[in-house]
């Protein structure tokens, strides 16, 4: 039974988009199997989740090649919980693309696309092997780019092309890296990994390759200095896939690195997570400032995710202080850190999409009065800008204070006080948003030849602005409860940091126990 | 024999990193084809260049009788080759689209979405 759990996250996108695809000729058809196919995505994951929840590591050997010679399916705690993330964000977004997305792009295979995406983000939580990972991100890569291209406007296809340059470029050193990690450890599976280069003797090579694969993710995880493919891609495609993007790839490369460098490369924890360290620092404060410098409303929150990784890369540079309470602390906060971002920085970017339907464009000097016209709108987005800088009761603020905990306990007091700087940047820029979008008057457009039709409340009862609504809503009071409810979540956290700290019971959950014993009495 | 494919590796990222920086957008494509052929190389030569038998087990055995050449790395570039010439089909299109909508080749015309 673990098998099918393991397993259904990749089949079921897979048979969405492939049924999906048959139906090309009706879009509502195409609307009701991408409903169906999400929704069903979300039971199992839920399944898949409770299942390790209660029983520990899953794991799955493809076609029965035992490890480390197949490739394997791995389910723990922190995969399983980024997997149910995943089918979550993807109802939630395909139903506002009900309502937000046009006629051509649902006709070429919008929906399709979309699950495909899904099923590259899972299978990249899910797998337990290096190259499998390369297939799985390229899975993904291949439908972002599509989705990012689809539709053509000039702005997409610049964009587009320097997402796919970057991203290629990432890939190419990732799979350069893989062959000479094979070329030195003879595997690639992670566990195998694992129990081989901690016995390497020439640890020198081993902090070589960990280097290697920390530039390849540092790419997909956009972290300073790699992080250029971001902001001039994610404000071009329509609001839904934008949200998509946000909410997820970008934690498909923070996933790689945490289980990379918790479970393979902690063996000069010193060198290698210092310099994680460092570059989590830089990547929130360019990111912050960029995103001051900029004057659309997409565009800040793309800077803002670039800010927002920093945090999560700091909670797992912060295991060079040794101290365990606080790696714990630091691991379980950089997890809670994922979880909030993903609904909250996708939020923000559904609810752009709202403010651009409403009034027609992105950029904050043209838009204005939304507060006057969608009060209600404007509380979902001070909700889930709030959560995203950090004001307590919700999301955000305790997964800084977990960082921050962390990093006090862990004596680094210099990234604590950019991390408590940053998360004031954040504000400041939540603060422009309101102001300019939310709070100042509308910009008479009397002058301007754009203003037909005057938009104001009638907008308000466009068809799909209930659909559009909806998501905003389910993920706006998720915010609230992540922060509310922070206990069980917390707890869980904790569970999780535990079994990413203790690669052990990982590498029993793959490997056969004859195997394992093989391995280390080799090298004894 | 590993002395002159790492040679040949060097030749081919380099070329390609040439032909990435360069303004056009059709180079660009070549440029990122031809490190995709570099990098599928490294793991063929990471892999071990060996002579060997094939790696068959005959009916009844557990393990091949000699040595045998090591067939993963194979497996693993065929995989890395199908998957790049998807994507070099997928960026071909994408810079014929955007040859059409910008009018020109030039990359440094390509600043609308620029921060």
């Amino acid at each position: 039974m673990s098998s099918l759990a393991l397993i259904l996250p990749l089949l079921i996108p897979l048979a969405t988009a492939g049924v999906g695809i048959l139906a090309w000729r009706s879009r509502r058809l195409q609307r009701a199997i991408g409903l169906i196919g999400s929704v069903v995505l979300v039971i199992a994951s839920v399944w898949l989740f409770v299942l390790v929840r209660e029983e520990g590591i899953q794991s799955l050997q493809i076609a029965n090649w035992q490890a480390p010679f197949g490739i394997t399916l791995v389910g723990d705690l922190l995969s399983v919980a980024l997997v149910l993330a995943t089918a979550v964000m993807g109802v939630c977004v395909i139903v506002y693309s009900f309502g937000s997305v046009d006629r051509a792009r649902e006709s070429f295979f919008y929906y399709p696309l979309m699950h495909v995406l899904l099923m590259g983000i899972n299978g990249a939580f899910l797998t337990g092997d290096l190259f499998n990972l390369y297939v799985w991100f390229e899975v993904m890569l291949i439908s972002s780019f599509v989705l990012l291209a689809l539709g053509g406007e000039r702005a997409q296809l610049e964009g587009a092309l320097k997402y796919v340059t970057l991203n290629l470029a990432s890939s190419v050193i990732f799979l350069t890296g893989i062959g000479v990690v094979y070329g030195v450890a003879g595997t690639l599976n992670f566990a195998d990994l694992a129990l081989k280069l901690s016995a390497f003797e020439e640890q020198g090579i081993v902090t070589t390759l960990s280097m290697i694969l920390f530039i390849t993710f540092g790419v997909k995880a956009a972290i300073f200095p790699l992080f250029f493919w971001l902001p001039a891609s994610y404000h071009t495609p329509p609001a839904a896939v934008s949200a998509i993007f946000a909410g997820m790839l970008t934690k498909v490369g923070v996933y790689a690195l945490i289980r990379v460098f918790t479970l393979i490369f902690n063996q000069d924890i010193s060198y290698t997570h210092t310099l994680i360290l460092v570059v989590a620092g830089f990547t929130m404060v360019t990111g912050v400032l960029g995103a001051a410098a900029q004057h659309e409303f997409r565009r800040i929150l793309s800077f803002h995710i670039i800010s927002q990784i920093g945090y999560m890369i700091m909670g797992l540079g912060l295991m060079v202080s040794g101290n365990p309470a606080a790696v714990r602390l630091a691991i379980a906060g950089a997890f809670f850190y994922i979880i909030h971002n993903i609904v909250a920085k996708s939020n923000l970017f559904l609810i752009s999409g709202v403010a651009n339907k409403l009034r027609g464009s992105y950029e904050l000097s043209r838009l204005g009065g939304l507060y006057a016209s969608n009060p209600a709108l404007s509380l979902l987005f001070l909700i889930s800008a709030f959560a995203l800088a950090g004001v307590p009761p919700l999301s955000g603020f305790f997964g800084k204070l977990m960082l921050v905990r962390a990093g006090l306990e862990a004596e680094a007091y210099v990234i604590v006080a950019v991390a408590l700087g940053v998360g004031l940047l954040t504000l400041f820029s939540m603060t422009k948003i309101w102001a300019e979008a939310f709070w100042k008057p509308a910009p008479d457009e009397s002058d301007d030849e754009s203003a037909g039709e005057s938009p104001g409340k009638a907008a308000v009862r466009q068809p799909g602005m209930a659909l559009m609504m909806a998501p905003i809503i389910f993920l706006a009071v998720l915010a609230v409860a992540l922060g509310v409810f922070f206990e069980p979540v917390y707890n869980f956290s904790i569970d999780m940091a535990d079994q990413i700290l203790d690669p052990r019971a990982y590498i029993e959950a793959v490997l056969p126990p004859e195997y394992i014993e093989q391995v280390r009495g080799g090298v004894k | 024999m590993e002395v002159l494919l790492a040679i040949v590796i060097g030749i081919l990222f380099a070329c390609g990193l040439y032909m990435m920086m360069r303004r056009s957008i059709v180079k660009l494509v070549i440029g990122l084809a031809l490190l995709g052929h570099a990098a599928n190389l490294v793991i063929f030569v990471a892999g071990g260049l060996r002579r060997g038998a094939p790696p068959l087990v005959p009916t009844g055995a557990d393990a091949p009788p000699e040595l045998v050449a090591d067939p993963l790395p194979q497996a693993l570039v065929l995989t890395a080759i199908v998957i790049s010439f998807g994507v070099v089909a997928f960026t071909l299109v994408l810079v014929k689209r955007t040859w059409q909508a910008v009018g020109n080749d030039d990359i440094d015309l390509m600043r609308a979405t620029d921060t």
